[in-house]
């Protein structure tokens, strides 16, 4: 099956992490069907850059992210980070890669280990990879605590649940920071949270970043927190990616029928503010058997012959605006 | 259905006063819901906003009757249609639940039974309240499924749960829900287990249904976009209690409350440019086993003073039906001293 195509990519070199081609492929049961979770997307993200990666259950965009650590391994597709093909690492180098990658969950609590106490919680990965004195690894952890602003005093002596849902999701950061990592990937690190805690979160990520130079790729549902906190979106539908612009490029000038959709269901908090106009009706179909063509052209307003019969590839529509829409929007 | 003949269309339906819902723990008394007072017409779609553990949910369930028989202290008044249903024991609630007033959750996947098909869970509250026959029920439900828009309907009556997505399973719970015309429909979050596309179709089926029904309608969320335009008024809870009630567009155009104001504030917004730094309240909400003695929110509120600390705000209102518990509420001298202090500085 051919994919969405590469024309968004940047040069070979540029970037610090570059998938192209991904497919990721489940079977179900012993039926000889299978799952097309990821179906030929690309994306890359450039050094010190959030890449956000938005779309509604089921369109991959949790796949693509655990893909990427090599949990599980991808069916196809090549993944380069720095300049190393992560699908040819057996092993120890897979170990050694999740030095420079770490992932942050949904769900804080459950992500950490209830029989621990969090302040060992957060040294582990540095017992496990020898780094440093004792001294020197408690140093780096109380630092790594202050920096979320957890009270390393309080960690040394409490276990996940004496801490709060945001308190446990910046134990999570404390976590994947310590190792100093180039890439984290979020996978919908706030949207277990309460509103007031979530821009907690939300600020927190940003100061890390800019502290550690840091680069992440987020992935969440929600749209307004993706614009929030990332310089580029991609929007994924089906195992599809659909379109990439910068943040606000997108959401002031969404091409693909389904991003339009997608802004337009958010509610925004105002009574006065028009709802929205375009309306989509159904619901995602199966990725068992999903449709010919375009993947959204089932549910797409605007679909005609040819989006059953050919797959559209992404194509710039100006400005670094890419879509796979064979009608864009802006073009109409 | 006859009985809907006899009521009348306007008019308040649901009154509380002073309602409070306590629970006994381990731990002590936590007083989820502590001095709650408010009406609603008949009609009428009121929103209940709040974090989790303002007690916006116990509230629901509490109006309902829908609570643990042991290890529960409940004062109050609940009038409904003008009875007083704190007095009823669960037997009596009965007549009122389904036919009177229903409720859908959050979770439609554990709010269905998984061993019962669709069609006879839609007949089970019309056979068991108004007496239904078994084909009678089953072309009910029928209409109902086809009603709140499902595909196929037909074949959907012998279905499962299983085989059904998430946005059919909670249209199939609302459907369940509105079986016995109720004139009182609570909706516990219905929409945030739901993707953002589904959640506007169902959010837009509550408001038909409503209109068509002409039933009141209680959305319970966390989501001031979903009650922006689903609300005719909005009550904003903090800690157990009421903090700003108001009519919707009231409350939109001027947020009186510090908590309402921070809680605005902290949800990024799809018109600010991406990197705009957002407004976290700090801290987090209070133990409502021993919560602050004065204003609930004062701890965590910019603008707290001595008096914020010692003192808890009564209600007070400058416009017809807004109100705000607040010592100084946003416009007011101290608010406008403090603002530069605030804002830019977001606590973390």
């Amino acid at each position: 099956m051919a994919g969405t195509g590469t024309a968004h990519l940047h040069a070979e070199g540029e970037a610090l992490l570059r998938v192209e081609d991904l497919v990721v492929e489940f079977p179900v049961g012993r039926t000889g069907l299978t799952v097309n979770a990821v179906s030929g997307i690309s994306f890359d993200v450039l050094p010190g850059e959030t890449l956000g990666l938005v779309g509604e259950s089921g369109c991959g965009k949790s796949t693509t992210g655990k893909a990427i650590m090599q949990l599980p391994r991808p069916t196809s597709g090549s993944i380069v980070f720095e300049g190393q093909e992560l699908r040819s690492l057996r092993g120890e180098g897979i170990r050694a890669l999740r030095t420079n990658i770490q992932m942050i969950f949904q769900d804080p609590i459950s992500s950490l280990n209830p029989r621990r106490k969090v302040r060992n919680i957060v040294m582990e990965p540095l017992n496990i990879w020898g780094v440093g004195t004792p001294e020197e690894r408690g140093r780096r952890v109380d630092e790594i605590l202050e920096a979320v602003g957890i009270d390393p005093e309080r960690a040394a002596s409490s276990r996940p649940f004496q801490f709060s849902g945001g308190q446990c999701q910046r134990i999570s950061i404390a976590r994947a920071l310590v190792l100093d990592p180039k890439l984290i990937i979020c996978d919908e690190p706030v949207s277990a949270l309460d509103v007031s805690v979530q821009a907690q979160v939300l600020n927190l990520l940003e100061d890390l970043k800019a502290r550690f130079g840091l680069t992440l790729v987020f992935i969440a549902h929600d749209l307004a927190v993706v614009k929030n906190i990332s310089d580029r979106v991609a929007v994924m539908y089906l195992g599809k990616m659909c379109e990439v612009a910068t943040s606000d490029d997108l959401y002031a000038r969404p091409a693909h029928p389904y991003s339009r959709v997608l802004i337009d269901s958010i509610p925004v908090p105002d009574p006065d503010a028009p709802r929205s106009a375009v309306r989509i009706e159904g619901e995602v179909p199966s990725p068992v058997l999903p449709p010919s063509g375009c993947r959204f052209r089932t549910r797409c307003p605007y679909a005609q012959e040819q989006c059953a019969a050919e797959e559209p590839q992404l194509r710039d529509v100006g400005g670094g605006h890419f879509v796979a829409c064979h009608f864009p929007l802006t073009l109409r | 259905m006859s009985e809907m003949d006899t009521r009348p269309d306007e008019g308040t339906l649901l009154d509380v006063r002073n309602l409070k819902t306590h629970f006994a723990t381990a731990r002590g008394v936590v007083r989820a819901v502590d001095g709650v007072s408010f009406t609603l017409e008949r009609g009428a779609a009121l929103g209940i906003v709040g974090e989790s553990g303002s007690g916006k949910t116990v509230l629901a369930r509490s109006i309902m009757g829908l609570l643990p028989p042991r290890g529960v202290h409940r004062e109050g008044e609940v009038f409904f249609a003008g009875t007083d249903l704190r007095r009823l024991d669960a037997k009596q609630m009965r007549r009122y639940w389904g036919k009177q007033m229903s409720m859908i959750f959050q979770d439609p996947m554990t709010s269905l039974n998984p061993l019962m098909t669709i069609g006879n869970q839609i007949a089970e509250p019309l056979r068991v309240h108004l007496g239904s026959d078994k084909a009678e029920a089953r072309a009910v439900a029928l209409r109902l499924l086809t009603d709140v828009g499902i595909p196929e309907p037909e074949k959907r009556l012998d279905q499962y749960p299983h085989e059904l997505s998430g946005g059919m399973r909670q249209r199939a719970m609302i459907a369940i829900a509105l079986a016995c015309g109720p004139t009182l429909l609570f909706a516990d979050e219905p929409t945030t287990a739901l993707d953002v596309t589904v959640q506007a179709q169902i959010l837009e089926l509550i408001a038909t249904q409503r209109r068509d029904r002409n039933m009141s309608v209680i959305l319970v969320t966390h989501d001031l976009g979903v009650v922006a335009g689903h609300t005719d008024s909005i009550i904003v809870m903090y800690a157990g209690q009421i903090v700003e009630s108001a009519p919707t567009r009231s409350l939109f155009r001027s947020m009186r409350h510090p908590y309402t104001e921070a809680l605005m504030r902290s949800i990024p917004q799809l018109d600010q440019p991406s990197h705009t730094r957002l407004l976290a309240i700090g801290g987090r909400p209070p133990d409502l086993i021993n919560p602050p003695e004065g204003c609930r929110f004062a701890p965590r509120c910019p603008y707290a003073e001595e008096r914020c600390l010692q003192e808890a705000p009564t209600h007070q209102s400058d416009t017809p039906g807004h109100s705000f518990a607040c010592w100084n509420p946003v416009g007011s001298p101290t608010w406008a001293a403090r603002q530069h202090s605030t804002t830019g500085s977001a606590a973390t």
